[in-house]
């Protein structure tokens, strides 16, 4: 294209459904990334100012990174945070995906209940859900005190799977509703039993809504400070909790050091997720 | 059954050498019946299907046809009665370990497996060994003619290639039944016509016996040696496709399969060699060179096919033309020409008869111009062969 063309097309009035064109929805696009992203960037440029106090901007350091890294008990809540999340997401990912193929599959008295049930944790508000585990760990199911890692850890995977596996099941089970049920007749017509049927046919099928489910999942129990904090105990606390105390002393760059890890290693994992599940989509086209 | 017993043959050629289709019922219904909840699918069906046919079973949407083939699959339990296969009885057999193998509606392939997979799938779980699977899938996969096509994944294939994919699937296991579910009714025309000799060659080819389910009285016809109609769930008749359509034993037939004039009359006379009957809407008897067997006095139906109806020219004040087979004033009535639909191949005539009834008739367009040169509001003759009229008791 010649560069007379180019300038005819930037010429050319915006048609009516191109609104992306138009400067309404540009300014409200740019505003919300503004309002999304600028706090963000704020605190990651922030984790490398060179001041304790951390208001005014006095040079660049490594410093607080190093700081971070070497702070023991940052890194176990944070070694914490990360175990809590992988096995909350596994323990979500297989309860969330039964869950969703029950719900799609059957018919059973009661099922209504059970449907609105299964929302309920995501409804209901969080500091509800929290005080709910602590009295429940409290009166109904002590947590025994002292075991060794990871098993202390248990309350707190518990609570956070209650909560992250509706969200996994809502979104497999939303894919299971595109399912073509002729595919799993096709299996066992051919001669799949049920277990391979399932495996051969509908896991296959389902496996965009796990992964999605799985990001959730994971990233739900990583950030969770609420619910987290009525049920650690004394001996186990998570990242989210950690950076809360070290808040109550000072605001100091090493706070946004470490939040900024967090927030890098969610958006690489996501990155990651995403791109796993666009790998497939493009496997099954190319 | 008035007329039913086809003495002469029938336009239809006469039947083709069928080697492959043997005498031994492979496939029984007895006394099927089937309910959902209240709603009575199937009634009480009893039906046979030899080795080796291509049998279909045809009906309108919600006729139980479909129903009837998935209790062939497993995916259905009939309430009452027995499905005998290879004079077995099938009950307590599961899909997964029956001798039947199915093409599904939407053709069910597996989305994220290779072409090769999906068709090797069924050798899998029959534990069938990697070498010998191969070249089993090879030779299915040539045989409906997607050779070299076995590392493609099913969303790079057109619709026609799915379909054969499913095909060579269901083949690959060389079921004692192939059962399909409206093959064809998800293609667009001219695949659809191409699918319909390729599955007639085919199922010659390997020798299996296919069913068929359609509501596509076309494809039935054109493809299936025997077919059974169904209505509400009841098997109204089991014929080859020419006596379905020449000697249909009720309205329902006549007018599900073809296009059909029907007429209500009175049988005036029954005698040995021939037969009148009355139809207030037609101004002339309508005379029948064999007998029927109906009561004197009773209530019938004349069933006149459109391309049946020869069209004669008509000046005012004519006297009725004669049928050379039919007594003089018989089998001839007038009209006028309301409607005329081109297309193509042939135009189909409305024709509004004095009382006002419409009969459709259809002409062959033989030349590029039509010699007779007829036109809306034109009078015409209606006229028939005394042998072409079919009459129905229900």
């Amino acid at each position: 294209m010649n560069t007379a063309a180019r300038a005819r097309e930037r010429k050319e009035k915006p048609g009516p459904l191109e609104y992306m064109r138009q400067w309404p929805l540009r300014v409200t696009v740019i505003a919300t990334l503004v309002f999304l992203y600028l706090p963000l960037i704020t605190l990651m440029v922030f984790s490398f100012n060179d001041s304790r106090r951390n208001i005014v901007w006095q040079g660049f350091t490594f410093k607080y990174y190093e700081k971070a890294f070497n702070n023991a008990s940052l890194m176990e809540a944070f070694g914490n945070s990360l175990t809590i999340a992988f096995v909350c997401t596994i323990l979500s990912v297989i309860l969330g995906a039964l869950t969703a193929v029950m719900l799609w599959r059957f018919r059973f008295p009661g099922k209504t209940v059970v449907e609105g049930g299964m929302a309920l944790p995501i409804v209901v508000p969080e500091i509800c859900m929290g005080v709910a585990m602590l009295v429940f760990f409290a009166r109904v199911m002590p947590w025994p005190q002292g075991m060794p890692w990871p098993f202390n850890l248990g309350a707190i995977i518990i609570a956070h799977t209650s909560f992250a596996f509706p969200f996994v099941a809502t979104v497999v089970r939303a894919r299971l509703a595109s399912f073509n049920r002729e595919l799993e007749e096709a299996a066992k017509d051919l001669g799949a039993s049920e277990w391979r049927t399932f495996w051969d046919v509908l896991v296959p099928h389902m496996q965009p809504g796990l992964i999605a489910g799985a990001l959730l999942a994971f990233t739900l129990s990583l950030d969770d400070f609420v619910i987290t904090f009525f049920t650690a105990g004394p001996d186990t606390i998570t990242f989210p909790v950690k950076v809360y105390s070290m808040l109550r002393f000072s605001v100091t760059p090493e706070v946004n050091a470490a939040s900024t890890v967090l927030i890098v290693l969610t958006v690489a994992l996501t990155a990651i997720g995403l791109h796993l599940q666009n790998r497939n989509e493009q496997k099954a086209k190319a | 059954m008035t007329d039913a017993a086809p003495a002469t043959p029938s336009n239809a050629p006469a039947p083709k050498a069928q080697p492959h289709v043997k005498d031994n019922a492979i496939i029984r219904f007895e006394n099927i019946t089937k309910r959902f909840g209240k709603v009575v699918a199937v009634d009480n069906v009893n039906l046979e299907i030899r080795e080796g046919e291509f049998f279909a079973l045809l009906g309108p949407s919600g006729c139980g046809k479909t129903t009837l083939l998935r209790m062939l699959a497993g995916f259905e339990t009939p309430s009452e009665g027995r499905v005998l296969i290879d004079g077995k009885d099938v009950a307590p057999l599961p899909p997964n370990k029956r001798p039947v193998n199915m093409v599904f509606q939407s053709y069910a392939v597996f989305p994220h497996m290779k072409v090769a997979d999906n068709v090797g799938y069924g050798l899998k779980m029959d534990g069938v060994d990697g070498g010998e699977t191969k070249r089993r899938v090879e030779e299915a996969l040539d045989l409906v003619k997607l050779g070299g096509f076995g590392d493609r994944m099913p969303d790079q294939l057109s619709g026609g290639q799915r379909q054969r994919v499913a095909l060579a699937r269901a083949l690959v296991k060389r079921p004692r039944v192939l059962l399909l579910d409206e093959p064809l009714s998800a293609l667009d025309a001219k695949l659809r016509d191409q699918m319909r000799s390729e599955l007639t060659s085919l199922q010659e080819k390997v020798g299996i016996t296919f069913i068929m389910v359609t509501h596509d009285q076309d494809e039935a016809l054109a493809i299936a040696t025997r077919c059974a109609v169904m209505n509400r769930g009841l098997l109204t008749q089991v014929a080859t496709p020419s006596d379905l359509y020449e000697f249909p034993n009720s309205r329902f037939v006549a007018d599900f399969v073809g296009s059909v004039n029907m007429f209500e009359g009175v049988l005036d006379k029954d005698e040995q060699d021939h037969a009148i009957v009355r139809a207030p809407e037609l101004a002339a008897p309508v005379y029948l060179d064999h007998g029927v067997t109906g009561a004197k006095g009773s209530t019938v139906w004349v069933a006149l096919r459109p391309e049946k109806i020869e069209m004669h020219k008509r000046a005012e004040g004519q006297a009725a033309m004669k049928m050379e087979d039919a007594p003089e004033g018989a089998n001839v009535v007038p009209g006028i020409i309301r409607d005329i639909v081109y297309l193509g191949s042939e135009t189909i005539f409305e024709v509004e008869l004095d009382g006002g009834r419409r009969v459709k008739t259809f002409r062959s367009n033989l030349t590029r111009y039509d010699q007779e040169d007829f036109t809306w509001d034109e009078p015409v003759w209606l006229a028939w062969h005394a042998c072409s009229p079919a009459v129905l008791l229900s």
